[in-house]
């Protein structure tokens, strides 16, 4: 069994009388995305600051690759705690320092690198996290969102390998929330490093997740994938994530995954007639394009558009859908066969290569921080099941047959 | 927010209850208080050592520079004008007081001696205090709730190397010096009140300060002048770095009173620590 790169074993925190962690045992594995979740005020930041070391536990261990923090030697901790980093909920940028000077901190403090070398490294994070026009402003001068990038930036500076968020999506949009989560997926695939995050952006997180951790009165109640923490049965399901799942997810205002299922149990499962439905598939296709050449920000505009389209259409006839992933959808179309699904879906297509696409297109640059002619494209692919048989086949099933419906070329966008 | 709950609840139980925990209550508060004193004694003792130890780091220098600046160089104008008319002040009540014994000859001796020996020093510190160590307390106080320290330590940069260190070290090389342009103008102010205003002997007034003045007299001025700096940097950066552990008060009232308190204590400890160290130097 795979070692954790953290590991807490029956670990307890006290304030005074409170009990705010009561015998938390958890894992967290290396190269992962793991979220903690749970209500506000439930201990989350308290968590993961015991795995900074700016809390210690008052009983329990915690493990870092298998040895105790506490029977570690300062340099052993030093060297666990250099390849950490931590981003604070409420950003803790330094208000008397510049954007470029917040970003540049850690590395003029905590290294021997030349001026030049720093210079490179923040600037390729400000470019990054686009906070180009921002650079010799002060944190008081920009807005939250952009305070949220700063903190960001400051924390990926350094090139850590774990990074520890919390709440990096607190008091924004749903765009830039997306945009912000979209940033962390992205940065972690391309630089490998193990994040943490505590957030309630249920069911945002779950896309970008590869471990959830609930955390429920004081304890570890669920450790697991997102899909496993769909069939979890327990109070804190009840209590926690319906309160913080709204009924349709704020980014597409299509239905959350939990939702979906909901209606798929209530609309098709429950009916005894048999009668089949199809599944359609949808892909966004060229994010990393959108996001290199318009932004994180205009890629979740992309995002949002296509969902909004795509309900908009199937919605129409009956369809119902969700958002599967960063970039993909499923609707339902019950009570459908493949070749009447077929033929709403050719309508689909035909006015989404008319007009849907450019309004794709004309709303991600609106949202964009530069004008840069991007190019993606959109595939769908459609299967059909039956109530009986599982609907995660179908959705298999469907995206493995996706096509190319629609694709957006460099011209069409500067037309 | 928990630790906060905790202290209401502490305070609380430490209500007395009963007759017999109303007649010990006064007793247990002082006890209470007391052992609260020498904690903090003890706590600042630590700080000032660890802070003093932390400025043989690298890149101090730069830091340091700054800080001379904003305690030092940035606070040269307001020393020159609270020296001259302590001067003039001081140059005006001497001559009167001392033509009644016909030895106004004598007002360039009890200017330079009040002035190097005491005044100098004493309101040297206490001018620094009101301008830049309240800067100092409120700035670090407010850094420590925005949890801009706690920053500092998840990248391993030392607290108090980055921020107290150099604090400490600018004071001292800025007190001494400060404490010099002071004795410099309040002469001249002493000059300009009694020999330009009143009309004493000018060659009289500088050949007294001349004579009257001994290289002890100096250096005493400006070993009271460092002592001050350690007593006005360690109280101002402790009552900043801890305004989140305050019992009375949380968040930006925390703030203000650890500066209000930064201000009194400086005061009073520079007048406590100026008898002490005069009787260790007479």
């Amino acid at each position: 069994m795979e070692q954790p790169l953290i590991e807490f074993k029956d670990v307890t925190k006290r304030f005074g009388p409170r009990t705010v962690l009561d015998r938390v045992n958890l894992q967290i594995f290396e190269g992962q995305v793991t979220t903690i979740i749970g209500l506000s005020g439930a201990g989350k930041s308290v968590l993961i600051k015991h795995i900074i070391g700016l809390l210690r536990p008052d009983e329990g261990q915690i493990l870092f690759r298998g040895k105790p923090l506490g029977e570690m030697s300062k340099a052993e901790m030093d060297e666990c705690r250099a390849g950490m980093s931590y981003m604070f909920q409420d950003n803790a940028l330094f208000d008397s320092m510049s954007v470029y000077d917040n970003v540049a901190l850690p590395l003029r403090e905590t290294t021997n690198l030349k001026k030049a070398e720093i210079d490179r490294r923040v600037m390729a994070r400000i470019e990054q996290t686009e906070l180009l026009d921002a650079i010799h402003k002060y944190p008081s001068e920009i807005s939250g969102g952009m305070q949220k990038r700063v903190a960001l930036a400051r924390a990926l500076v350094t090139d850590p390998r774990i990074v520890l968020f919390d709440e990096p999506t607190s008091g924004q949009d749903p765009i830039r929330k997306n945009a912000i989560l979209g940033m962390i997926a992205e940065y972690q695939r391309r630089f490998g490093f193990t994040a943490i995050l505590v957030s309630h952006e249920i069911p945002d997180v779950y896309f970008i997740s590869n471990r959830i951790l609930a955390l429920y009165r004081q304890k570890i109640v669920f450790q697991g994938t997102p899909e496993e923490l769909e069939l979890f049965e327990h109070p804190f399901k009840d209590e926690v994530i319906q309160s913080l799942e709204g009924l349709q997810q704020e980014l597409s205002s299509l239905y959350s995954r939990r939702q979906f299922k909901v209606r798929y149990y209530t609309q098709l499962k429950r009916d005894t007639s048999e009668k089949s439905y199809v599944i359609a598939f949808f892909t966004l296709e060229g994010m990393s394009g959108l996001v290199a050449g318009l932004g994180h920000d205009a890629a979740q505009e992309a995002v949002r558009c296509m969902g909004v389209l795509i309900d908009k259409h199937f919605g129409a006839v009956g369809g119902f859908s969700a958002r599967r992933g960063v970039n993909e959808f499923m609707t339902v179309l019950p009570y459908s066969d493949l070749s009447e699904a077929g033929e709403i879906l050719k309508n689909f297509v035909q006015d989404f290569s008319g007009q849907g696409i450019r309004d794709i297109s004309a709303q991600a640059i609106r949202r964009a921080a530069s004008g840069e002619c991007v190019e993606f494209t959109i595939r769908a692919g459609l299967a059909q099941g039956r109530p009986a048989a599982g609907m995660d086949a179908v959705v298999e099933s469907a995206k493995a047959r996706q096509q190319e419906v629609a694709r957006l070329q460099c011209d069409v966008s500067k037309g | 927010m928990a630790m906060n709950e905790n202290r209401t609840e502490n305070a609380e139980a430490e209500r007395p209850q009963g007759v017999l925990s109303f007649l010990t209550w006064p007793f247990a508060a002082t006890g209470r208080s007391f052992i609260g004193w020498v904690n903090h004694m003890g706590a600042a003792t630590i700080f000032l050592l660890l802070a003093c130890l932390k400025v043989f780091r690298p890149k101090q220098l730069s830091k340091i520079i700054q800080q001379v600046y904003y305690i030092g160089a940035s606070s040269i104008l307001i020393i020159m004008l609270v020296s001259l008319f302590t001067g003039m002040v001081l140059g005006l009540q001497s001559y009167h007081a001392l033509v009644k014994f016909g030895a106004q000859g004598s007002l360039g001796t009890l200017v330079a001696l009040s002035l190097v020996r005491e005044l100098g020093p004493v309101l040297t510190a206490i001018m620094i205090t009101a301008r830049a160590g309240s800067a100092i307390t409120a700035q670090i106080g407010i850094e420590r709730i925005s949890e801009q320290i706690d920053a500092l330590d998840t990248m391993r940069i030392d607290s108090l190397s980055y921020l107290i260190s150099p604090r400490v070290v600018a004071s001292i090389i800025s007190f001494p010096i400060l404490t010099a342009v002071f004795d410099l103008i309040g002469i001249f102010g002493g000059y300009v009140s009694g020999v330009l205003l009143l009309g004493a002997n000018a060659g009289a007034y500088f050949y007294r300060v001349q004579e009257s003045l001994e290289l002890k007299d100096v250096t005493d001025g400006f070993i009271k002048a460092v002592v001050f700096a350690v007593i006005v940097a360690l109280v101002c950066c402790y009552q900043g770095y801890f305004a989140h552990m305050r019992e009375d008060s949380r968040g930006a009232k925390a703030v203000g009173l650890a500066t209000t308190s930064a201000v009194v204590l400086s005061c009073v400890l520079i007048l406590v620590a100026d008898y002490i160290v005069t009787s260790l130097l007479i």
